[in-house]
């Protein structure tokens, strides 16, 4: 094989999972939908969706108007009706859930957002401009909701982001299965289409001064996400490819990006679950998850969890690697202990303990680390007061600096990150910021 | 095993449902597999007058995604030459001794024109006669089809020409496109007809198409109406038939009366007996999915009515007809209110927002503590599924102020979760038409009304 064809090969296995419903499927769904009255699947949603007004829309063949009221609530409704974990919100609550199968709400959402992204439909009219500056930090969910509901407002918004291609998580964090890289970049150029100006390579405490940014605008929104991946502090951890790294490198480059035969991903949350699919499509022969405690602790949604049993992948529960053996940068094999779970630690769960003598090893050519990211490391140097390491706010989403507001990963100090809660902080903390700079409305 | 044959007017056939004369029954081809499949009869489609066709014939309605919840047509009458369907007729009558082979016929209003054609179709060997007083379109433009069947005084003569030569069972069909569907029934019964046949297709435009702005379907540029059928016509034929059921004119006539009108299934056709129809004609359940469909028409109407006890279709024929009445002679003291069954209850609200919005505002959302709440009454930041499910109020009704409108038991999407349930309304049996017998001043006087329900405790909502 080429490398062309081999690049082909790696998209074609990582293509996204779901194909798009066809009308027909879309018009039965949508029929399906009772139209619930003040609907729980509304109601559990972060961002609270009006579900049944814009499948009802669907229904009636108003596609516009279907994503139009998607896009008042999530501005960012396409990657959403892609990574919602839709089973433990909208799906979930559905009432249909309980004796029958809950609506396809998420893939009905993904109908009516690639219709307009498909026509290059704008949905939303342009605004009086208010003349008040606003400068969003991040160019990830949060910040691009934020930046869009704003300019939505009339306000001039300029978001910095410090990489090449804003989109955060959605464009290089989540697997191309999920969401492909076009569908995160096509809802960054919607918000520049709302009017947001967009400067890449823009990386606060770097380039970036927040003493210059309240200097030069009227108010600024921090969605910083999250710091690295942490260290294990291991021996030959200089061998441990990061998860993050690796999804990237699928989604952005894949034919550089060499697989090994027998793959070790240590982590059992949803990134993990991202990086061993990507190996175990992308030729592994042998992949393992390996998990210092046991399934029913595991941060990955159930749903995940179950999709990646069927994809083949090996678990090593109640397991912790001591150190990974490589000879000449090449891996061996990952020295491990058992462990098992004593009393509940500061996370509210079981805190496993290595079993003495229990060492063994895996055999192992590749070893990936995803055990989530760290705390926000430029808050401190911020000057910003924290909340368990995570930026403190108040229930405006306003920090301690006045005028400086944050949402996102960067403040999840309480409850699971995800892009829809990332969202609705975008959108509640440019309605603070709305009402601070022209009052309500 | 139920006996499902029948016996109408003299026409036997082994169970009561026949092809309605319509494209279905176009050809001997067509008649004869629809015999194989089981099909009791059929009547052929209409012979008679020379005519030509158009194309883009039929239109449909769908609605929620079920194809065909009606269509509608534009299409004549046979255009196929007369001598190859009166050829054929004979052909599948040799064939098929045991089933109902009916003619429908429609000519000129001419009586030689009618005596020539009756004669003609009775030397096919054919069981009997349907005169198509009831095509809604194309035909009537020529005098003939519904405009005979509107205008009664027709109606009796051209039936009176028939009857001079007919030696076989005339079966009359009713247009429904007309104001009071008895007067064409009584000319029918005043010219000796020997049978009544109802509902023909009614009048209709399916739509317009949004994209090029012509009609559904389109024809050349131009559209009109045409005749309308299925599933959603079914409410229209029953309340018909029971028109003449309780008419004192044709029920004393004891004429039988082939019912039609969007029958689907075995469900419908049991209904069709139960309001008195002897024989039952299908056209569009098997224009939408064949002849086969006759297997479950015969097999569940025939388990149906083993598990009711009815061992004939006869037993069965106008088994409800005696409930059918008028409001005036409707007990004003009969009380049903709705209740809400709570382990049923999947929480969609939809009873909910149909009763505040549209009736009597009689339902209440109930949270955890007792209390009643507003719709979205939550916190804005709460979410997810445990928050949405075990926070979510319960319905339930205020059965004091409950009306018994019975809307939310028809937009509950459970079954049997909603149940309107009879409770003792502490007064007299008594009807409109007996209170303005008794008294006449309560039915006339808003005043008087407003004493007399003071004293029944009859309350308002």
């Amino acid at each position: 094989m080429n490398e062309n064809a081999a690049w082909t090969a790696d998209r074609e296995a990582l293509k996204e999972a779901f194909p798009p419903l066809t009308q027909h499927e879309a018009l039965v769904e949508a029929t399906r939908c009772l139209m619930c009255f003040d609907a729980p699947c509304t109601h559990a949603c972060p961002t609270h969706i009006d579900i049944p007004k814009f499948i009802k829309k669907i229904y009636t063949g108003n596609l516009r108007g279907s994503a139009r009221a998607i896009l008042e609530s999530n501005l960012l409704g396409a990657t959403c009706a892609r990574v919602c974990p839709v089973q433990e919100l909208c799906e979930g609550a559905c009432v249909l859930g309980s004796e029958h199968k809950p609506i396809a709400i998420g893939r009905l959402q993904r109908f009516a957002m690639d219709y307009i992204y498909g026509k290059g439909v704008n949905v939303f009219p342009k605004p009086t401009p208010t003349g008040k500056k606003i400068a969003v930090v991040g160019g990830g969910p949060a910040g691009l909701s934020c930046a869009g509901e704003l300019a939505k407002r009339g306000h001039e918004v300029t978001l910095f982001e410090k990489r090449n291609l804003a989109g955060g998580l959605s464009t290089f964090g989540i697997i191309g299965l999920r969401e492909p890289v076009e569908i995160a970049l096509s809802e960054v150029n919607m918000i520049q289409k709302l009017g947001v100006k967009v400067e890449t390579h823009k990386e606060i405490g770097d380039n970036l001064l927040l003493a210059d940014l309240q200097a030069k605008f009227d108010a600024v929104f921090l969605g910083l996400g999250l710091g690295a991946t942490p260290n294990l502090g291991i021996a030959g951890e200089e061998n441990i490819l990061d998860g993050l790294e690796y999804i990237e490198q699928s989604k952005m480059s894949g034919h550089s990006l060499k697989i090994g035969k027998n793959v070790v991903v240590i982590g059992a949350g949803n990134t993990a679950i991202d990086c061993a699919t990507i190996a175990k499509r992308m030729g592994a022969e042998h992949v393992t998850m390996m998990y210092r405690r046991t399934a029913s602790e595991m941060t990955a949604y159930p749903h995940e969890y179950d999709f990646i049993k069927k994809e083949g992948v090996r678990f090593e529960f109640l397991s912790q690697p001591m150190c990974v053996h490589a000879k000449n940068g090449v891996v061996e094999g990952v020295e491990c202990v058992h462990m098992s779970l004593g009393g509940k630690d500061a996370s509210g769960r079981p805190a496993p303990q290595p079993v003495d003598g229990s060492h063994f090893m895996i055999a192992a050519d590749q070893v990936v680390k995803a055990i989530g990211q760290e705390k926000p490391a430029l808050v401190t140097r911020l000057n910003l007061k924290t909340q368990k390491g995570y930026i403190a706010v108040d229930e405006n989403l306003q920090t301690s600096i006045d005028g400086v507001y944050a949402g996102g990963d960067c403040i999840r100090a309480v409850g699971a990150a995800s892009t829809v809660m990332a969202v609705q902080d975008g959108k509640l903390g440019a309605r603070a910021i709305h009402e601070r700079l022209v009052g309500r409305g | 095993m139920a006996d499902l044959s029948i016996n109408f007017a003299g026409i036997r056939s082994p169970n009561p449902f026949w092809l309605a004369s319509a494209p279905p029954a176009n050809s001997g081809a067509q008649v004869h597999r629809a015999f194989e499949a089981g099909w009791g009869g059929a009547v052929w489609k209409t012979i008679g007058a020379p005519v030509l066709n158009v194309s883009n014939r039929y239109g449909a309605w769908h609605y929620g995604g079920q194809k065909m919840l009606a269509i509608n047509n534009v299409e004549l009458i046979s255009d196929r030459p007369l001598e190859q369907n009166l050829r054929e007729i004979a052909e599948v009558k040799r064939a098929w001794p045991d089933r109902a082979v009916i003619v429908s016929a429609m000519v000129e209003s001419k009586p030689e024109a009618w005596h020539e054609i009756i004669k003609k179709i009775q030397d096919t060997g054919a069981d009997g006669i349907e005169l198509n007083y009831g095509c809604p379109h194309g035909m009537s433009e020529r005098g003939m089809g519904s405009a005979v069947g509107q205008v009664p005084e027709y109606c009796e003569q051209i039936t009176g020409w028939v009857m001079q030569v007919a030696k076989i069972p005339v079966i009359v069909k009713l247009t429904p496109n007309i104001s009071n569907i008895v007067m064409p029934a009584r000319a029918a019964v005043a010219a000796g007809a020997n049978a009544l046949s109802l509902i023909n297709t009614i009048n209709s435009i399916i739509g317009v198409d949004l994209d090029t702005l012509e009609l559904v379907p389109n024809i050349g540029g131009k559209g009109g109406h045409g005749g309308y059928a299925g599933p959603a016509v079914k409410p229209i034929a029953l309340n018909m038939l029971s028109a003449l059921r309780t008419d004192a004119v044709v029920s004393q006539s004891k004429l039988p009366i082939s019912g039609m009108g969007g029958i689907s299934t075995w469900a419908d056709a049991a209904e069709f007996l139960l309001l008195g129809a002897n024989s039952l004609q299908v056209c569009t359940a098997v224009m939408h999915y064949g002849f086969r469909i006759i297997e479950d028409l015969c097999d569940g109407l025939s388990n149906w009515m083993d598990e009711k006890g009815f061992k004939t279709i006869p037993e069965v024929v106008g088994k409800s007809v005696h409930r059918v009445s008028d409001f005036k002679n409707f007990d004003l003291s009969f009380k049903a209110v709705a209740r809400i069954d709570q382990e049923k209850c999947i929480r969609c609200d939809l009873c909910y927002v149909a009763c505040n919005d549209t009736a009597h505002q009689c339902i209440d959302l109930i949270a955890k503590d007792g209390s009643v709440v507003a719709p979205g009454a939550y916190d804005q930041r709460s979410n997810g599924k445990e928050a949405a499910v075990h926070t979510r109020p319960m319905v339930r009704v205020r059965e004091d102020d409950c009306v018994g409108c019975r809307l939310c038991f028809n937009v509950c999407p459970v079954e049997n979760c909603i149940q309107m349930v009879e409770e003792p309304s502490g007064r007299a049996s008594v009807t409109w038409d007996q209170l303005t017998q008794k008294q006449r001043e309560v039915t006339e006087d808003w005043e008087k009304m407003k004493a007399y329900r003071d004293k029944m405790g009859i309350h308002i909502h």
